[in-house]
């Protein structure tokens, strides 16, 4: 077989593979009870996806540990609610402090919200990551956790109030016009991702990662590519915190607190550091767990008159960052490690097995 | 202001500073010699204030007792978590080991909702650390009034002990180089064990004292003050304890004022624009050694 022919049976494949998701997403929207938990796990997977792959771009493409990923999730998220809730309602989302003058006739398309939520915390990716990314790794993380955190307060302080609500937090905003929207908007954003990461910039990025003194002498320029990746990546968690703001209806600003950027970290670390495929598998494997699997360990369960020890609300929790701990420990590479989910690493692994005798090689 | 609220507002500044000071002690030694942000040390922080609610509550010991149990309990915990945590990962690149910190400061918070609930419980009142005292119209808490003296007679020591005994000699060259020090016949895992001891040690000691005059416990009750004591460290220049303490006092300081001047919601925002702003001005912080980077 042409190196030729491959290519295009690898496409042929891709696209095969596309479609049966898609139909699997229409058999979902069409034949499924509203309230089936699978369709909520397939939305906020999607969502937690996306943020995973931007987070990953950062700590596992470039090298640059953040801690910053729920901070621009509020960002976007508070953009997009500004400026989507329906105009005639915001007295009521303002019941308290009312709305700032300049604010009360602006209302924008959702598309073009969701755009501005990006930019918006892209601007401010901009604004401090000129600063910030002159840190070294340990200092790096702890300065964007506490931008996030300044973030946070800001947002949720009293002279924000006709803004953003202060402590009240915005509701209202609006939900999902299809089942399908958060899929397209999640796909287009990690395609652009991932079409960025075979790109000359991805290699740049990956040389950062693995020696940052190497890749200047290679003629890398480190401050402009490091400062792209952290752009980049908070375009995508702004979009990603947009699309949690439609997801919930309503936010606050303890909604986007440190527990979130562990949650999204932890499903990194699961899905593999440096694996734009690894991150997805790991977000809808985790929110399926999270949400819907696991769910049994929050209840007490009576097996005849015997009380299943253990069990009760908060179970759940622990047993998860237990998982992440055993992954940390003993997994270190994750699901993944640093390879895609893609034909050649099927084709791979399908011959090592022929070779080692149908062994699993797990 | 008149001068006895400023005096007034001194004092809780200083008290709340000694606090921060010994928690930011903690940090400060673990990142010295194993270079890791400790991010489960506010949480062994939170996990001490339960564990005296259990000893003074549940089984109502009397304090004296309790705060032995206390210390014991947070001693053995740091040592454990450093044990199962973090030795397997000694050679490991930097962010494996900050990513187990973070799983293990999300695993304890987690329990701590499991075991005692997310809803706030009451902090068991010591008899006497709660007595209002009263000198020159400035009234106070003894709690208040001793933190302060507590945190220096504990820095005093902690000082004679690594810069007079053996093992704090130990400590020193380890923080300097981790490998030569193993080279000369220094066990290395003692010694960290031992940095925990004292970080763990510490932390119970301030947990008490920052539980006391406060209403309630929670399982999130050690994440923000944990980051502030972090903040702390780093603004001393991490590695350096005569810093941490500086850098706690410092930051209590600041809090108080900012608190007493009207802004409470801003004193957190404050005090992580100190943090950047000091990281981008003199990043090894106030005390720090300079590092040379090595190819």
């Amino acid at each position: 077989m042409t190196e030729k022919k491959k290519t295009q049976l690898k496409v042929l494949f891709s696209l095969i593979a596309l479609l049966v998701c898609a139909g699997m997403l229409f058999y979902v929207n069409h034949y499924t009870r509203p309230t089936f938990m699978l369709r909520t796990v397939l939305q906020l997977g999607a969502i937690y996806a996306l943020v995973a792959v931007s987070m990953n771009l950062l700590n596992g493409f470039t090298g640059l540990f953040s801690l910053g990923q729920a901070g621009f999730m509020a960002i976007g998220a508070y953009t997009f609610a500004i400026f989507t809730i329906p105009v005639k309602s915001r007295s009521g989302v303002y019941y308290l402090y009312g709305v700032a003058d300049w604010l009360s006739n602006i209302q924008i398309p959702i598309w073009a919200a969701i755009i501005l939520a990006g930019l918006v915390a892209a601007i401010l990716a901009a604004i401090i990551g000129a600063p910030v990314l002159r840190l070294k790794s340990d200092y790096f993380a702890i300065a964007t956790l506490g931008f996030a955190e300044i973030v946070r307060i800001i947002v949720g302080s009293s002279p924000m109030n006709r803004i953003t609500n202060g402590s009240l937090g915005l509701k209202l905003i609006p939900k999902f016009s299809n089942f399908y929207f958060p899929f397209i908007v999640v796909g287009i954003c990690i395609l652009i991702v991932s079409l960025l990461i075979r790109s000359s910039y991805g290699r740049a990025f990956k040389a950062i990662r693995e020696d940052e003194i190497a890749a200047e002498a290679m003629g890398i320029n480190l401050a402009k590519h490091k400062q792209l990746s952290f752009i980049i990546s908070s375009f995508f968690a702004g979009i990603s915190g947009a699309l949690m703001g439609m997801y919930l209806g309503a936010i606050t600003s303890t909604t986007f607190n440190v527990t979130l950027t562990y949650n999204i970290l932890l499903i990194v670390v699961i899905g593999g550091m440096g694996s734009i495929t690894g991150s997805i598998i790991s977000s809808f494997l985790v929110i399926a767990a999270r949400e819907w699997w696991l769910r049994f360990l929050d209840m007490e369960i009576f097996i005849g008159s015997f009380k299943v020890p253990l069990l009760k609300s908060g179970f759940r929790m622990v047993v998860f960052s237990l998982i992440l701990m055993i992954v940390v420990l003993f997994f270190r590479r994750g699901i993944m490690g640093t390879n895609e989910l893609n034909w050649n690493f099927i084709i791979n692994r399908l011959n090592k097995k022929k070779k080692t005798g149908g062994e699993s090689c797990e | 202001m008149t001068t006895n609220a400023f005096l007034q507002y001194c004092l809780t500044g200083i008290s709340i500073g000694g606090i921060y000071a010994l928690i930011a002690i903690g940090y400060t030694m673990v990142y010295g010699i194993l270079r890791l942000i400790n991010f489960a040390h506010g949480d062994i922080f939170m996990m001490a204030a339960y564990f005296m609610i259990f000893s003074m509550v549940n089984f109502a010991l009397p304090w004296y007792v309790a705060i032995i149990v206390v210390i014991t309990a947070t001693v053995i915990l740091g040592v454990t978590i450093e044990r199962i945590a973090y030795k397997p990962l000694r050679s490991a690149p930097r962010m494996s080991i900050m990513i187990s910190a973070i799983g293990v400061s999300y695993f304890l918070q987690n329990v701590a909702t499991y075991l005692f609930s997310a809803l706030p419980k009451p902090y068991p009142a010591i008899g006497f650390l709660t007595k209002i005292i009263s000198f020159g119209g400035i009234s106070t808490s003894v709690v208040t009034f001793i933190t302060p003296i507590l945190t220096l007679a504990f820095v005093f020591i902690l000082m004679q002990l690594i810069n007079h005994t053996k093992i704090g000699m130990a400590m020193r060259a380890v923080s300097k180089d981790f490998e030569t020090s193993q080279l000369m016949g220094i066990k290395i895992n003692r010694v960290i064990s031992f940095t925990f001891v004292i970080g763990c040690f510490l932390a119970a000691i301030g947990s008490v004292l920052y539980f006391t005059p406060r209403p309630s416990v929670y399982p999130l009750a050690g994440s923000l003050p944990g980051l502030k004591c972090f903040i702390a460290a780093v603004f001393g220049g991490i590695g350096s304890v005569p810093g941490a303490v500086l850098g706690g006092f410092i930051i209590g300081l600041s809090e108080t004022f900012i608190k007493a001047a009207g802004y409470s919601e801003f004193s957190d925002v404050f005090t992580f624009i100190l943090l950047i702003v000091i990281l981008l001005i003199k990043p090894t912080g106030l005390f720090g050694e300079k590092i040379t980077e090595k190819v």
